[in-house]
């Protein structure tokens, strides 16, 4: 039996990975190591080379320079029908003059693999389509038909599955019960899979680790909760969730917690949390590790004193503020609704704190609010 | 319904209903009256000539309701009739052979060329088909290209010629049902998504497989319409056999005109359109039922 992953398997190794369309730079000098069976996520705004980058491992694009390796081969030229690799691309591509069975065997029959009607039945019971094997494509709902684009790869044992915004035609309902779904799937048959989205949220709830793209080049690699809580720039901190990011100067960093200087205002930045390259900064907090409270109350940490609340939106969860500050920034701050204290409302004068273990530094030298703009559909 | 009770009140309900209703029929009624005066008069006479017999005087016919027309007709011109079919079908697969490719180049590699090459692939139709069957005739006369060259490199004697052959009729058929073919070939190629040809590559098949397992099954109808489209027009017709053709590759339209024009027997020649038209309708529905097209266009 000729198995595809025999042939190669290992880390998915990309190196100098570069590809330009004209004057365009898509992909641009990319290192990237993905561990074998771990579940990647790239992440990033549409135009961001994530797309460019998935379909140079397919074999779909060729690379202007650069290397691709799975463990110790390399693919970098390889045609597609010879590389351990199958795509779940967008829109499914499901061959619609074949039955949902053909479909899912089309794989294996092309590489002479004898038990077809063996793996076939097992691929449709791992996305619990069997009863729907006779049928044609187009009479499959799109969620159905996510599945069978799932098993369809996946029957063929690939080294490497890449997902191309596999989830991006389904509805908001659908989708959280199909991110549930891959993240089993994966954990079932320990496949290596890349996936590519523009959607964070989809990132983060099934992906070890995600990449998180921007103009060709990795922004930041790390854990869903390490992005998230140690953004490294100003574009992770805004494209991952919110950030409120105000500008500062570092006065002394000498011991494990630096003191940072904000509009006249002393505060505590972790030293390891510190990722700007001067004193120049950009302190960053989440919006929901913020406490507000009227002004005159008691709080500890890093304190803020002359916000005005400018807007309150309660949203059943939690009440979102806008808190003007003093210098005329606009802070947002996301308060659980759990103490029973009545919600404060628009005008009234406040006082902000937070831990200090929590606050981040960027370089200050960054755009505010880059990868803000750059946000998809906030739901 | 509901909306227009609602908006016009009950008073008015019955006019707006019986206007509404009427609608669709009457934008449908200048296709039906042209339907009605130039398909189904013409048919019914046809049929009704087809079976009557010479009355006092030439091309005066009386309903005699001979059915033996038929049989009279078949056994004169059985060898035209299936000549019609084999250079129909000939025609037909060459314009396929040659058509396939070129429309794949154009609906996939073609680029920023693809409207230019169109407009040439119709570009024939600027001109008369008459007057590019008789072009032909010098094309492949004693004085034209084909004939010099071929002679030059010996392949044929100085004997040999190529007007008034079946190969010649076959060409100017083909050449001449071309662009049927080439046109819905390349509608039903350009419209397949360059991602299913991706996914087949993706799953192992090398670029032949992905062409005979994806390509041509998602190209199917195209290649339906434009068989159908060239083989039906080509078996009726008669121009090519007469300007390129000589007296033993007549074609059953050439019996058919020469009935009706020249020995003036309408009832033969009504008979032998009927049979024509019959056996193309038959071997038509078998073919598309063949084909099984139905869950693709």
């Amino acid at each position: 039996m000729v198995d595809a992953s025999s042939s190669a398997h290992g880390d998915l190794i990309l190196k100098n990975l570069t590809k330009s369309f004209g004057e365009f730079i898509a992909v641009d000098d990319l290192d990237l190591v993905i561990p074998e069976g771990s579940f990647f996520a790239l992440l990033g705004p549409s135009g961001c080379g994530k797309t460019t980058t998935l379909r140079m491992v397919a074999g779909l694009e060729e690379p202007t320079s650069g290397t691709i390796f799975i463990g110790k081969s390399e693919i970098t030229y390889e045609k597609p029908y010879k590389r351990p690799v199958n795509t779940v691309f967008q829109n499914y591509a499901l061959f619609p003059h074949l039955s949902i069975y053909e479909n899912i065997a089309f794989g294996l029959r092309r590489r002479g693999v004898k038990n077809v009607d063996d793996q076939v039945q097992k691929a449709l019971d791992l996305v619990e389509l069997t009863h729907l094997a006779s049928r044609k494509p187009n009479q499959l709902s799109g969620g159905q038909q996510q599945r069978i684009a799932l098993a369809r790869a996946i029957v063929n044992r690939p080294a490497l599955l890449l997902l191309d915004e596999p989830l991006g035609a389904l509805d908001l309902k659908l989708r959280r019960a199909m991110q549930i779904e891959l993240k089993w799937i994966q954990t079932e048959v320990g496949i290596t899979f890349v996936h590519v989205t523009h959607d964070q949220e989809e990132a983060m709830t099934m992906a070890d680790t995600i990449a998180v793209m921007n103009e060709g080049k990795i922004e930041q690699m790390g854990s869903p909760a390490d992005l998230y809580d140690n953004p490294r720039t100003s574009f992770v901190a805004n494209f991952l969730g919110q950030s409120n990011l105000i500008k500062g100067s570092i006065l002394d960093a000498s011991g494990n917690s630096a003191v940072v200087d904000i509009f006249g205002t002393k505060i505590g930045l972790p030293v390891d949390r510190n990722h700007a390259h001067d004193s120049s900064v950009l302190v960053g907090i989440r919006p929901e590790k913020i406490r507000i409270a009227p002004v005159g109350t008691q709080m500890n940490g890093n304190i803020l004193e002359g916000g005005v609340i400018s807007d309150a939106s309660y949203i059943g969860v939690s009440t979102q503020y806008q808190v003007e500050m003093p210098w005329g920034q606009e802070l947002m701050v996301f308060e659980q609704n759990d103490d029973g204290t009545p919600p404060l409302s628009k005008g009234d004068p406040v006082i902000l704190s937070w831990s200090p273990i929590f606050t981040f530094g960027l370089a200050g030298d960054q755009d505010v609010n880059a990868g803000s703009e750059a946000h998809p559909e906030i739901e | 319904m509901s909306t227009a009770l609602m908006h016009t009140g009950t008073h008015e309900k019955k006019p707006v209903l019986t206007k509404k209703k009427l609608l669709p029929y009457w934008l449908l009624a200048p296709g039906i009256v042209w339907l009605f005066i130039f398909f189904l008069v013409p048919i019914y006479q046809l049929i009704s000539t087809s079976t009557q017999t010479q009355g006092y005087g030439i091309g005066t016919y009386v309903q005699t309701y001979r059915f033996a027309n038929f049989i009279d007709a078949i056994t004169s011109s059985r060898a035209q009739l299936f000549r019609s079919f084999e250079y129909a079908f000939l025609a037909t697969s060459f314009a396929l052979i040659i058509s396939y490719p070129l429309a794949y180049a154009v609906a996939f590699k073609s680029g920023r060329w693809k409207n230019t090459l169109l407009v040439l692939i119709v570009a024939p139709f600027f001109c008369s088909f008459l007057l590019r069957t008789v072009a032909w005739e010098q094309i492949l006369g004693e004085q034209g290209v084909v004939i010099k060259t071929l002679r030059f490199l010996h392949i044929m004697g100085a004997q040999g010629h190529l007007t008034a052959t079946p190969f010649a009729v076959v060409a100017g058929l083909t050449y001449n049902f071309l662009p049927f073919m080439t046109l819905p070939l390349y509608a039903s190629l350009e419209r397949i998504d360059i991602r299913m040809m991706e996914a087949s590559g993706d799953l192992y098949a090398n670029a032949f497989t992905t062409f005979r397992r994806v390509t041509v099954p998602l190209s199917m109808p195209g290649v339906v319409a434009g068989t159908l489209l060239t083989f039906i027009p080509a078996a009726g017709d008669y121009i090519n056999a007469e300007l390129l053709g000589n007296p033993g590759t007549k074609m059953i339209g050439n019996v058919i005109e020469a009935r009706y024009l020249a020995i003036v027997d309408y009832p033969g020649a009504a008979a032998l359109s009927l049979i024509l038209m019959v056996t193309i309708m038959i071997l038509v529905m078998a073919y598309v039922k063949r084909a099984g097209t139905e869950e693709l266009v």
